[in-house]
């Protein structure tokens, strides 16, 4: 029995109903051998439709010139690089998810992990478009690699945070990318070994490249998720970091903050976590998912959320009393002027209402663990970060040191928006053909935590919460397995 | 190719496996392998495998990477095109420090991924022999290699009285070569046990 690590008793199941291990299969793997129903189609229709549109938008921006978006002088920074931000800021959630909480030895991240990497991975995919067709001479965009050019060689300047950005983003992709697929082949194997087609046989026997499951490679596997995870921390909290330098490294009065790093980080995993809740939320109704993605997975996902979404909310008040605080008229006027008040003053409020004051609701577990309430929440926190990243940008740039250059209005133009809705297009796009093609939910981890977190094996752990320390450590020892031993004595204790 | 005899036991249970390792480790046969649908913990150690060296090879990895960036970027600013940025110092370490971060970690997951591929030869287009098709789904196969003093049927025998649900003899090929699954791989079948 105590082969088995101790889980208490107290803690929700994570896997509901009485599965074995085939069971699991079963569940994960049937979306993928069946036919794809109306609604995927429907679906991924629209979504193939807008990201056309995003084509042709960013096509109208390549050929006539950044002109086609009506940034200025001024304003600069528009939406793109507000979607730049917000994306990656989605994008990081599926990292905190898969390593930091694998560090943590939060368990209850089985069920989610693999579809909410993918997100990461899709997210970053749409963020990176912005930044390089907003070079607007995009055919350059490979000035920006440390090559050995014929240009002197001319290196790019690597005390440049847009240079670090390149860097950042690149190297957080590779990584999410690898994690991902080293996660996913021997899921792919048990599709490929249950392949009743030859052609499902052919490509999931590519894709799993081989995986026979050998305890020696499952050692190594382990290892290598635990390095790439302790690897991809500190590295997701890099990247944000990073994108913050972006502005916090400018002298401009609203970005000019040492506040920015851990703001941006709060606020990346707030918005992240927030499109995690969205997707999953429909992935588990129509896939029927709701004994894996359980009210236990969204409840703590909310958690997540409510903490975040407050310190996003002590950052917006520092800032605030630090503009005050500093005695700099520049900086009273832009956050007292021309932020809360003056013609962009709707949006910081919109910001403030959807980020930090509607999420305390979240205080309410009868809240937390209410579905409908929930995915409402999840989209109202993604519409308050992305005005967010607008208030940040728009507004600290809109009205600069001199008078004559305050910019007009600025409203976006059709290709603007095209834009943005085009990497919707090629988010959902590819997050569908994941759905439909790949095991949404890491099986094999789940069979891992099964035995221990599963609703039907979870009255088990009364024998072991009966035995005595000696019987426990005999019995450990008797299977020559330290670590394990540890382990049941603390929980025991 | 250099095919080998093998003699296959699977369970369905851990608490049926664990101590069927240590029994047949004592009773003198040799495992070849257990194949798992998931990391069963402590197998490793039941089976006397070594633990991995692969967390210090990723080690040196991401050692290499920051080399490279700190020594690169220095060469680029001191030594190839001394750039006058806002009359910074040249050599400008803390603003290297993102960069430099972010190439060991890049070197250190790249190279870890490459060797864990190459160690355990994964690679798209390869294929080795699957003693059960249910080793990725629900059966810990468990694979003991004869040697030409070894008597399958008691080996059978042994392994049926240390509760493994299904036993047959395998001939097959040890390693890794090119081939594609549809073409060499069995359909699925209905469950064979149970």
């Amino acid at each position: 029995m105590s082969l088995i690590k101790y889980e208490s008793q107290v803690r929700e199941p994570l896997v509901d109903g009485h599965k074995t291990y085939h069971d699991v299969t079963e569940d994960i793997c049937h979306t993928i051998e069946a036919k794809p129903t109306r609604l995927w189609y429907i679906g991924f229709y629209i979504s193939v439709a807008l990201l056309m549109f995003g084509v042709f938008s960013v096509y109208r921006e390549v050929t006539y010139g950044i002109g086609q978006w009506n940034l200025g002088r001024t304003i600069g920074w528009g939406w793109d690089i507000t979607n730049f931000v917000w994306w990656v800021g989605i994008g990081h959630a599926g990292t905190l998810i898969s390593a930091i909480l694998l560090l943590f030895r939060q368990r209850w991240r089985t069920g989610v992990n693999r579809a909410a990497e993918a997100m990461t991975i899709f997210a970053v995919i749409c963020a990176g478009q912005f930044p390089i067709f907003h070079m607007g001479r995009v055919w350059m965009a490979f000035f920006t690699l440390p090559y050995p050019n014929t240009r002197g060689p001319l290196w790019p300047n690597f005390n440049s945070p847009l240079m670090w950005d390149v860097f950042a983003i690149s190297t957080y992709f590779t990584v999410s990318l690898l994690f991902w697929y080293a996660g996913l082949l021997p899921d792919m194997a048990t599709i490929r070994d249950r392949a009743k087609t030859k052609f499902r046989k052919m490509m999931y026997g590519v894709a799993a490249f081989g995986w026979t499951g050998s305890t020696k490679h499952w050692q190594r596997h382990e290892s290598l998720s635990l390095v790439l995870a302790g690897l991809s921390t500190p590295l997701v909290l890099s990247v944000h970091t990073i994108v913050s330098f972006d502005f916090a490294t400018s002298i401009i009065p609203g970005w000019h903050t040492t506040i920015f790093p851990p703001y941006f980080v709060a606020g990346a995993i707030f918005s992240g976590f927030a499109m995690v809740q969205t997707l999953m939320l429909v992935m588990r109704k129509v896939m029927g998912l709701e004994q894996y993605i359980t009210l236990s997975h969204i409840e703590v996902m909310n958690k997540v959320i409510v903490l975040t979404g407050s310190i996003v909310g002590c950052a917006y008040l520092t800032e605030l009393f630090m503009a005050w605080y500093s005695m700099v008229p520049y900086e009273q006027d832009h956050f007292f002027k021309y932020r809360i008040a003056g013609p962009y003053g709707w949006s910081y409020w919109l910001m403030m209402t959807c980020n930090v004051i509607s999420p305390q609701l979240f205080w309410f577990r009868k809240l937390r663990r209410n579905i409908t309430f929930t995915f409402v929440m999840s989209i109202v926190v993604n519409i308050g970060m992305w005005f967010e990243r607008f208030v940040i940008i728009v507004t600290s740039i809109y009205r600069d040191y001199l008078p004559s250059s305050w910019s007009l209005y600025y409203r976006p133009s059709i290709w603007e928006i095209g834009f943005y809705l085009g990497t919707f297009g090629l988010f959902f796009t590819c997050f569908f053909l994941f759905a439909k093609y790949f095991p949404v939910i890491a099986i094999a981890e789940i069979k891992h935590v099964l035995k221990t977190s599963g609703e039907s094996y979870k009255g088990e752990m009364t024998g072991i919460e009966r035995m005595t320390d000696e019987q426990l450590y005999a019995d450990a020892h008797h299977h020559d397995d330290d670590h394990h031993a540890a382990d049941v004595k603390v929980a025991h204790n | 190719m250099a095919l080998k005899k093998f003699v296959v036991g699977c369970f369905d249970e851990e608490k049926v496996l664990f101590p069927a390792v240590d029994k047949v480790r004592h009773a003198g046969y040799k495992i070849h392998d257990i194949y798992t649908p998931f990391p069963v913990h402590g197998l490793d150690k039941a089976m006397g495998l070594r633990d991995t060296s692969l967390h210090t090879a990723g080690f040196i990895y991401g050692l290499t990477g920051t080399t490279t960036a700190v020594t690169f970027m220095s060469w680029v600013f001191t030594k190839d095109w001394p750039m006058n940025i806002g009359g910074k110092p040249h050599f400008a370490l803390p603003a290297w420090i993102p960069i430099t971060f972010e190439l060991t970690v890049l070197m250190a997951a790249v190279g870890m991924v490459l060797t864990f591929c190459y160690i355990c030869q994964l690679a798209p287009f390869i294929k080795k022999h699957h003693f059960h098709a249910r080793a990725t789904d629900d059966l810990f196969v468990m694979v003991i290699e004869c040697t030409d003093k070894t008597d399958e049927a008691a080996l059978s025998a042994y392994l049926d009285s240390v509760g493994a649900k299904e036993i047959n003899t395998q001939v097959a090929e040890d390693g890794w070569w090119i081939g594609r699954y549809d073409r060499e791989q069995k359909l699925y079948n209905e469950p064979t046990i149970a």
